[in-house]
């Protein structure tokens, strides 16, 4: 790695109305390195990277890319130059093929204008060879393909615009650690080849194996760069929360095998059979626990959660609620006896983009916020609104904001709030730290335990091992649509659980 | 760049504020333009022509924030409007009974897209362009083709006046402002945005979204059978050709209003300001002795532009 700066960012100031994404920030980013981006949630990262890849300019400062200042009015001039970014929420279309999704808008064209077929295959399998993907078939569409492998395309599809500084907003947070693997090895690959990359993530024990820097930023200001390898995990957070922070988290107590005998089980599911994805899975839900639910992606945790919420059809399957069976068919059944899900993957399942802040937390609990007249209660809306926008501290500069403009992870919490506010009994959370910040997954952590000493039951589906282990009680593992094996507190060990989760 | 990402703000941050403006604008330069224009008579008759669009627009407003379209709507109103001439004038039934029938001849249309939409999963850009075809041949075949004269005291819909003003414009001003009460301020109408801007969300937070969609459709051709008793009992009289081009002009009134075809976004009220437009346009071709072959090729012309400014809206959402 030469010590030469390929891009240096001076005095870069973003403002949206109501708020300043950025202040004065400047960075420098040196060729060939990969330089983590870390900070809390709205702490501006995305919009920083934004600038650099011309989504908007900035409000002041100046961009020097290769020794020269520039200006971009649009992300193409940007690309021209060698700067690709893949964004937080992918952007391929499921309904392409792999080389589509490459080269989409850049089709090579025959003499006769038709699509030059061939060269589209031979250049995209070319770049899946470099990206780590060699074995598949570039042919296969990219819904067929699963996350990590979207990742790898939206990599291939950067580099198939040469591009010399890459940045990637949190790619693997929604990868299992082994895919999450996977594409490392592909940066560690890329930076031989010289390839700058800027690399966002919250997951900080990633940072520190593949990064070679890390810039931190807190409110919207940059704050240092650390140099990884003479850095810890503790300093790191200590810079971006601004305090010194407390060890791993760890709950007040955990359920033991007594609690087990005594607490009463509020809810059984038997014999969920979902086609081709969950079979004959049953488990029991007691007052008060948090029940973990891991296991590869394409286990089944989603779709048995979503099953039991009635969202996703089931072959067959019961569900008891102390004692009764509850007939479920739709969400809005499962809703009123109880539950809840807060689903994996935000955009798709989880935000109305165009509605406000206000309007995507109270959109479960409207219903109680209705006047004789059927009209809604403005006033309680808002005052219930406000209250759970408090309790999670959702940063946005005010509840009439469109969901679009918040920070994934407030986004993330303001969902969490819409199905708190609604105080179910059971609440399902499928990966509900996505893209959270250490500092707000203490905050969701401490609620969810909150939670649960009242009496509410808990069912967590995540890949992440450390928060299995540090907030349930007990955990099911699940392999290829049956349980795996079991597990509670006192008996968690990492290497049991993964043996489970390969399915021996 | 800035400029323009400032320009684009402000039309999309008030979509409503600014066709408010063009209306106005409108409506300045007609008054200028023709005498005529701002004397009572012709404002009441403007009215009345654009109550036909205006109370079908509250239906299809909502249709289109959940992210549909309908283009029965002008067949609907043909059918009714003929049924209602038939019911009167060959089965003598009494005024109430055909207005029965017929909103239920309406609610029953309704149904059958919806259903088709929701439960068969068909795109309802080509279910309701089917249903529509399928209407306008059971027109043609009640009416064998000919025109059907009637007496009924259901005219009074169309052609009836509270002291200057026409009952059908009475009756559109009561459609929107319950449209827009129910669209804002009631959970059935939250929900309908809801869906409009993401179903397998709205699924997963106990909306039924099926329902839901299959009622807007509902209220589509529930409003279509009413204004075809208003088209109906203006003219006394029915003939297959009523209603026909009512969607595109329906359809530009919402989108001028600021609905966005992506669905999601916009009020109802919106299309009443759309509706006047349209209104106005087509008025000024007879107050300034246009021919009316221009009229078409200028109403072409504001949907386009109607639909382009909705499409930089939508654009501007990517970013
Ligand atoms: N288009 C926008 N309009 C208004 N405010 C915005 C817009 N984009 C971002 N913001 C605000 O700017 C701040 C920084 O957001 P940004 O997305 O850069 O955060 P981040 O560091 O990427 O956070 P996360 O880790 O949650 O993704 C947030 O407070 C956010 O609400
Ligand atoms: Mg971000």
């Amino acid at each position: 790695m030469g010590d030469s700066v390929i891009c240096e960012l001076q005095n870069i100031t973003k403002r949206f109305p109501g708020v300043v994404a950025l202040d004065q920030v400047n960075l420098s980013i040196k060729k060939g390195e990969i330089l983590a981006i870390v900070g809390e949630n709205g702490a501006g990262k995305s919009t920083l990277m934004n600038i650099l890849s011309g989504v908007f300019p900035p409000s002041e400062g100046r961009i020097l890319y290769e020794g020269q200042e520039r200006r971009f009015s649009h992300t193409r001039e940007a690309q021209e130059l060698g700067i690709a970014m893949i964004h937080q929420e992918l952007s391929l279309s499921n309904a392409l093929s792999i080389a589509e999704n490459i080269f989409q808008g850049r089709l090579p064209k025959k003499a006769t204008g038709l699509i030059d077929k061939k060269k589209l295959f031979q250049d995209s399998q070319k770049l899946l060879e470099q990206v780590g993907l060699g074995g598949v078939d570039v042919k296969t569409l990219v819904r067929d393909i699963n996350a990590s492998q979207q990742q790898q395309v939206e990599i291939a599809k950067a580099l198939s615009l040469h591009a010399k500084l890459l940045i990637l907003d949190e790619p693997t947070s929604a990868l299992t650690p082994a895919e999450a693997n996977v594409l490392h090895g592909v940066m560690g690959k890329l930076r031989e080849e010289g390839i700058t990359m800027l690399y966002i993530s919250h997951k900080l024990d990633e940072i520190m194996k593949i990064s070679d820097r890390i810039a931190v930023f807190r409110d919207g200001r940059y704050i240092e760069t650390l140099i990884t390898k003479d850095t810890t995990v503790e300093r790191m957070i200590s810079l971006m929360v601004g305090r010194e922070n407390s060890a791993a988290y760890t709950r007040a107590r955990y359920m033991s095998e007594e609690d087990y005998n005594s607490r009463p089980v509020v809810m059984e599911v038997k014999n969920m059979t979902v086609h081709k994805k969950v079979q004959d899975v049953s488990f029991k839900l007691y007052q008060g626990e948090i029940l973990g639910i891991t296991g590869l992606v394409g286990a089944g945790r989603t779709e048995l959660l979503q099953a039991v919420f009635g969202a996703d059809k089931r072959e067959h399957g019961e569900v008891y609620i102390e004692g009764k069976e509850i007939k479920i068919k739709h969400p809005s059944d499962a809703i009123k006896s109880g539950m809840g899900l807060v689903p994996e993957g935000r955009k798709a399942q989880g935000l109305f983009l165009e509605m406000n802040v206000r309007e995507n937390m109270s959109i479960v609990n409207l219903k109680d916020q209705i006047s004789g007249f059927r009209l809604i209660r403005r006033q309680e809306e808002r005052k219930k609104v406000t209250e759970f926008n408090n309790r999670l501290r959702v940063k946005t500069p005010s509840l009439e904001q469109k969901i679009v403009n918040l920070s994934g992870g407030n986004q993330q919490k303001v969902i969490i709030a819409r199905w708190l506010m609604n105080n179910p009994k059971f609440l399902f959370l499928d990966e509900p730290t996505q893209g959270i910040d250490i500092g707000a997954k203490t905050e969701i952590y401490d609620i969810i335990h909150e939670l649960s000493e009242n009496g509410m039951s808990v069912i967590v589906v995540s890949s992440e091992m450390q928060e299995i282990m540090s907030l349930c009680d007990r955990v099911i593992v699940m392999y290829e649509g049956k349980v795996s094996g079991e597990l509670i507190h006192s008996d968690f060990e990492e290497e049991k659980l993964m043996t489970f989760m390969s399915g021996k | 760049m800035k400029d323009r990402v400032g320009k684009l703000k402000a039309v999309t941050g008030r979509t409503e504020f600014s066709v408010f403006l063009g209306l106005l604008l409108l409506t300045v330069a007609m008054s200028i333009a023709s005498p005529f224009f701002l004397k009572t008579s012709n404002i009441f008759n403007v009215l009345s022509q654009i109550s036909r669009y205006g109370i079908i627009s509250v239906g299809m407003a909502l249709v289109i924030i959940t992210g549909g379209i309908d283009l029965s709507v002008g067949y609907v109103v043909g059918l009714c409007a003929c049924v209602a001439a038939w019911l009167t004038s060959q089965a003598h039934l009494p005024w109430p009974a055909v207005l029965l029938l017929v909103l239920l001849l309406g609610t029953v249309i309704g149904t059958v897209n919806g259903l088709l939409v929701t439960k068969m999963k068909l795109v309802p850009f080509i279910v309701t362009l089917a249903t529509g075809k399928i209407l306008s041949g059971c027109t043609l075949l009640l009416t064998k083709g000919m025109p059907i004269s009637f007496e009924s005291s259901l005219a009074w819909l169309g052609s009836g006046y509270i002291g200057p003003i026409p009952v059908c414009v009475i009756i559109m001003f009561l459609v929107i402002i319950g449209g827009s009460v129910f669209a804002q301020c009631t959970l059935t109408g939250r929900n309908i945005y809801a869906v409009g801007n993401n179903e397998r969300t709205a699924e997963l937070s106990g909306i039924k979204v099926k329902k839901l969609k299959c009622s807007v459709y509902i209220i589509t051709s529930l409003l279509s059978a009413l204004c075809g008793i208003i088209v109906a009992g203006n003219l006394y009289s029915s003939d297959a050709s009523l209603g026909i081009g009512y969607e595109t002009d329906i359809i530009a009134a919402v989108v001028i209003g600021g609905v966005s075809m992506s669905g999601g976004e916009g009020t109802v009220w919106g299309s009443l300001i759309g509706a006047a437009i349209m209104g106005i346009l087509k008025n000024a071709f007879v107050l300034l002795n246009i021919s009316s072959y221009w009229q078409s090729v200028v109403i072409g012309i504001v949907i386009i532009v109607a639909v382009a400014l909705d499409v930089l809206r939508v654009n501007k959402k990517e970013k």
